[in-house]
């Protein structure tokens, strides 16, 4: 049995484009690997153009769209925690933690990836990441998984300096295709997809590589 | 009005904390959003009055902020606010003014009917 990774994100499709290649290099490495994502993404602005969802039919298709995005990764274990998109940051912080706290106990990841607290642009991205930083926290130092964080905010690079992990995802690339594409209701927006379907090189030069920096622990 | 306090606000929100308020939600474009640039999406919404209860409030955000209320049933969530009534006693008054000072958002509580 393989050792255990752990993803934790809080809207269907965060894990498309900064973690999908990712996943895909642990599983072929035979690693297990779990997604816990925190809410169904319902408050989502793209219904599909033409839209075709709405907002009572939102959360049920894009959770069929994020057991889609998964089964293109090859990933088998999906939580869905049952937050409510866009108000992480304002959730009880027990509450989260528990739950997080749960799945750490159960896993016992030894790599555990989310968004870099301050540097991911979304309040929910922040908040999911700082809520993965204080449950690994709470572990004896001994029992800390390492986190490995995305970070995508303007400022990233000079306040943290240049990601730990670098990691060439190209072998990934038509799963990761799959994965983005899996998202039926989000990725037909002009402005993500353009007009015309990607080639395989811009794929490569836009997707083919995801960056993590390690999350330094005070102690 | 005045710009936001976040303290001050935070403890204006956790004064309404599990009570039964009015609330008053607003976004508004303004009726003459598409008049002059017919790309541009005219769109306004608000309801007074709401009769809710929270069980956690708080405010985030360095400016504008964000303002999300748990409900027994759901959530109230309010960004881009900027001002606050700071001589108020009884009521919360929270509101994002753009460049020109126009209100675009609203979020208000009190115990009494607005």
């Amino acid at each position: 049995m393989g050792k255990h990774v752990l993803l934790v994100l809080p809207h269907p499709d965060d894990e498309a484009f900064g973690f999908a290649g990712t996943m895909a290099f642990h599983l072929k490495n035979g690693d297990n690997v779990t997604y816990a994502c925190l809410t169904l993404g319902e408050m989502g602005r793209n219904m599909g153009f033409p839209p075709f969802a709405n907002r009572v039919t939102l959360p049920a298709i894009r959770k069929g769209e994020l057991e889609a995005s998964c089964r293109a990764i090859g990933i088998e274990d999906l939580r869905m925690l049952g937050f409510h998109d866009k108000m992480i940051e304002f959730e009880d912080p027990d509450l989260i933690d528990e739950k997080i706290g749960a799945l750490l106990q159960e896993l016992r990841p030894y790599l555990v990836y989310t968004f870099y607290p301050g540097y991911a642009v979304h309040p929910d991205h922040n908040a999911c990441g700082a809520a993965v930083v204080r449950s690994v926290a709470r572990l004896p130092k001994s029992q800390r998984p390492q986190i490995l964080c995305n970070a995508f905010a303007g400022n990233s690079e000079a306040d943290l300096g240049k990601p730990n992990i670098v990691r060439d995802v190209s072998e990934f690339l038509p799963l990761k295709r799959a994965s983005i594409t899996a998202h039926r209701t989000q990725f037909q927006a002009a402005e993500l997809m353009g007009q015309k379907p990607w080639s395989d090189e811009e794929l490569r030069a836009r997707f083919g590589i995801e960056r993590f920096w390690i999350y330094p622990f005070a102690d | 009005m005045k710009p936001i306090d976040a303290a001050d606000v935070q403890r204006r929100i956790d004064m309404f904390k599990d009570q039964d308020v009015y609330l008053h939600l607003e976004l508004t474009l303004g009726a003459y959003a598409a008049r002059f640039d017919k790309t541009k999406h005219q769109a306004s919404t608000f309801i007074k009055n709401a009769a809710i209860r929270y069980s956690r409030g708080s405010i985030a955000g360095g400016g504008p902020f964000r303002v999300g209320l748990k409900t027994e049933q759901g959530w109230v969530y309010s960004e881009g606010l900027t001002h606050y009534e700071d001589r108020e006693t009884d009521k919360l008054i929270l509101a994002g003014h753009d460049g020109e000072g126009k209100l675009i958002v609203a979020l208000m509580l009190s115990r009494e009917a607005f």
